[in-house]
């Protein structure tokens, strides 16, 4: 069974069509990278799938591990595997990282029929899962994301990541914004969580992230729709010819 | 708290069902710990007002409306020496004179002050020998207010003896204090027990023409806690009283006055709740507390009283004057409040800073969800030298509440090298509630210092959909993020009413968002 099938995925805002039929199917062990120039809906896609309430789906069907994800509730998406690194992820003032994250896990294992963790247990799982993105412990007891850097932020998303094993991750741009010696800790901590079970879809603007996260398929989202997919080489491809080209193979196609 | 002997804390709880004094003390063993508030949080499910039932206590009222002769029937019925009522009648003919406060930022229809009753007691009955004597329905109470009285007796040995009127209790408990020399009891009980102490405090901090809600409730007082720790001592628990009203149409008027004596120590918790009803009730309470050199009260309140349901219908009009005088140098006075009950609420627990190097604090949580107002805050009066007070404020307004923060700093020209400290912060859930922040600052001496910080914030969608997607439901984030907030200030808290106060807190925002 396939992790996620996206079939006919269109959807909006206010009217607006942002995804205008998305054909995506990722399977257990797959990582798929999702490229594509600014304000194609990269994020869109991704805030769909997480289901967010600001955009309307108007067309298509979503499969995840056979459910029909755009019935689920954001929360029920999350606690049945499905887990989204942010482009911009928010700060909560006064709730500690150690504090969301034993709230986070907990409902993921209620949700499973588990008990909470064990304090002593958790503590213990957050320090080693910090180490994957090289994250000092000192991070747990400072209010989420509050006064951390645009990197710092990053590799907490990736440190969340971790803590809740999903089986579909979806990475929104999580390499913008970092300088390569950050990249290259994030996409050690990404590399880290790969497995035959568990499905990856790196969103990202630049080639330079699939360096150290290899793809096994690559795709171009341009104008809401899926424009060309391939292997890894595809990136290497835009990378070398930028998206122009793309572009203009689509506008002739459309 | 103080650790009994087994080491489990101890705790002395006092009940007050509205006006019918139902005193039981009890010693509970507070095993829950921080770690537990998530579950407690977890277990709310429920977006009704949860303490709302109604107790069917055979009650003994007297008619509705206000006279000099109810102020001499509440008087006779307790038996008071001639000098308690002349104060009270006193008390009523300067209310007579006084008109009620315009300037808080509230509404609430004209209150028809001959509308209510002012007396209400559970018919006198001898004295139960065993809880099996006790009236059931008083029993399920307690049972729902999450005390059941079964297990106090158990824990306690049967050492649990509850009489239903307003005469007294004795347990082992109050020997204990006693040993101490420490008084606690019903504000009844004082005023014949110890005439002297009474006559020589009450209203030295509040007096009688304080203000109009203080005024009658100097006339009507019904009870209140009477507390008084000699000098040296250290309060050997924390003392607590529990109010609830109860009779319908009537106004709730306690008086607790609380003195510490030279060096000497009390934490004291206050809890009300009351029953959902359609039609608005009073609640006027006064509360004086005397802080002598280098003696410290510690008072903490979390009111939830009934809020008045979803459309603004209901609930109680809690119009409270709180102060507490720092009269000796070195002395200290924390008030603490989480207040998420109360359709209306108009409340400024205060310190008088007399005593050199004395300390004033108060820390408070208020939370206004659907048509709730809240107008409170804070006077500090800084008199002494070295004075020193510190204000944290959190205010939460949702729904279409408003949610005012009230506050005084006033430094008086022999108050050298006073230092205060503000900080008031507003959370804003939904975008039809308000917050208001006026805070008044009068210096009268170029040596002091004062600092004031504030900010607004808002629980907005990008921070909800976050949580979400990590498998946390709105409510449980609202919860969590509002627990953060108001961290500060449940810090403050005993352990034990940190938890009730985050679960109150989750109950009272329920249905706020989505
Ligand atoms: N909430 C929104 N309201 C209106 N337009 C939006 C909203 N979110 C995204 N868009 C528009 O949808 C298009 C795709 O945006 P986005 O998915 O963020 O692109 P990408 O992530 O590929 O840069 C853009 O034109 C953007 O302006
Ligand atoms: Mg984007």
């Amino acid at each position: 069974m396939s992790l996620l099938k996206i079939n006919g995925l269109k959807a909006g805002v206010e009217g607006k069509e942002i995804l205008k039929g998305i054909d995506l199917t990722v399977n257990p062990g797959e990582v798929h990278a999702i490229m594509g120039p600014n304000g194609s809906g990269k994020s869109t896609l991704a805030s769909v799938l997480a289901g967010r309430e600001d955009f309307e789906v108007s067309g298509g069907s979503v499969e995840f591990l056979g459910q029909d994800l755009l019935e689920m509730s954001p929360e029920d998406r999350s606690r049945a595997g499905l887990f989204l690194a942010f482009q911009y992820p928010i700060e909560i003032p006064g709730v500690s990282t150690a504090n969301f994250l034993k709230t986070a896990v907990n409902e993921h294992r209620k949700a499973r029929g588990e008990e909470p963790l064990e304090p002593a247990a958790f503590l213990a799982l957050m320090r080693e899962r910090m180490k994957l993105v090289e994250m000092d412990p000192s991070f747990l007891q400072r209010s989420l994301n509050e006064g951390f850097s645009g990197g710092e932020k990053k590799r907490n998303e990736i440190f969340q990541m971790a803590m809740l094993e999903p089986k579909l991750a979806v990475l929104d741009e999580t390499d913008s914004g970092l300088d390569i010696d950050a990249l290259r800790i994030v996409a050690n901590g990404v590399n880290a969580q790969r497995s035959a079970d568990n499905g990856i879809v790196v969103i990202t603007h630049y080639q330079r992230l699939l360096n150290y996260i290899v793809p096994d398929h690559v795709h171009v989202l341009w104008n809401g729709r899926i424009v060309r997919s391939g292997g890894k080489d595809l990136a290497l491809e835009l990378e070398a010819k930028g998206y122009d080209w793309i572009k203009a193979e689509a506008q002739v196609e459309a | 708290m103080a650790l009994g002997s087994d080491g489990t804390r101890r705790h002395l709880r006092v009940f007050n069902i509205g006006l019918n004094w139902s005193y039981i003390a009890t010693l509970n063993e507070h095993t829950r710990t921080m770690a537990d508030s998530q579950q407690v949080l977890d277990s709310v499910v429920q977006s009704d007002y949860k303490y709302g039932f109604e107790s069917d206590i055979e009650q003994e009222l007297l008619e509705k409306g206000l006279s000099e002769d109810t102020v001499r029937f509440i008087s006779a019925k307790k038996n008071e020496p001639e000098w308690m009522l002349e104060w009270r009648l006193k008390a009523y003919r300067q209310w007579l004179k006084m008109a009620e406060p315009q300037w808080p930022n509230v509404k609430y229809p004209k209150i028809d002050f001959q509308d209510i009753i002012y007396w209400a007691a559970p018919k006198k009955k001898e004295g139960p020998a065993s809880l099996d004597e006790v009236d059931p329905e008083l029993l399920a109470t307690f049972a729902k207010l999450g005390i059941p009285l079964e297990e106090q007796k158990m824990l306690t040995g049967v050492a649990v003896d509850a009489v239903l009127d307003s005469v007294s209790v004795k347990t082992t408990f109050q020997e204990a204090l006693k040993k101490e020399g420490v008084i606690f009891m019903p504000m009844s009980e004082a005023i014949q027990e110890h005439p002297d102490l009474v006559q020589k405090y009450i209203g030295s901090v509040v007096p009688t023409n304080d203000n109009f809600y203080a005024a009658l409730n100097s006339a009507v007082f019904s009870d209140g806690s009477f507390v008084y720790i000699p000098k040296g001592v250290r309060c050997p628990m924390e003392l607590s009283t529990y109010f609830r009203i109860n009779a319908r149409n009537t106004g709730q008027f306690e008086r607790t006055l609380i003195i510490a004596d030279e060096g000497s120590y009390v934490s004291y918790l206050e809890g009300c709740t009351a029953p959902q009803r359609d039609e608005n009730q009073l609640h006027a309470a006064v509360v004086e507390l005397i802080a002598h050199a280098d003696a410290e009260i510690k008072y903490s309140t979390v009111q939830n009283w009934y809020p008045g349901d979803k459309d603004g219908h209901g609930g109680i009009y809690n119009f409270v004057t709180k102060r507490g005088i720092c009269e000796g140098a070195r002395s200290k006075i924390s008030w603490t409040q989480v207040e998420t009950g109360s359709a209306v609420t108009w409340k400024y627990p205060s310190c008088v800073l007399k005593g050199d190097d004395s300390i004033g604090e108060f820390y408070s949580v208020a939370v206004t969800n659907h048509h709730q107002q809240a107008d409170t805050g804070t006077k500090m009066l800084h008199i002494g030298k070295n004075t020193r007070s510190r204000i944290v404020s959190k205010g939460i307004s949702a729904g279409v509440s408003q949610n005012s923060y009230r506050g005084l700093v006033k430094i008086n020209a022999r108050a050298e090298n006073a230092r205060n400290y503000s900080q008031c912060d507003s959370l804003l859930i939904g975008d039809q509630c308000g917050a208001h922040t006026f805070p008044y600052l009068e210096t009268s001496n170029p040596t002091a210092t004062v600092e004031h910080e504030a900010t607004t914030s808002k629980i907005g969608e990008d921070i909800l959909f976050y949580c979400n997607q990590r498998g946390i439901d709105t409510e449980a984030a609202v919860a969590l993020i509002v627990n953060g907030y108001a961290r500060d200030v449940l810090n403050q808290l005993p352990m034990e009413f940190a938890v009730e106060a985050q679960k109150l807190l989750a109950i009272s925002l329920e249905g706020s968002v989505g």
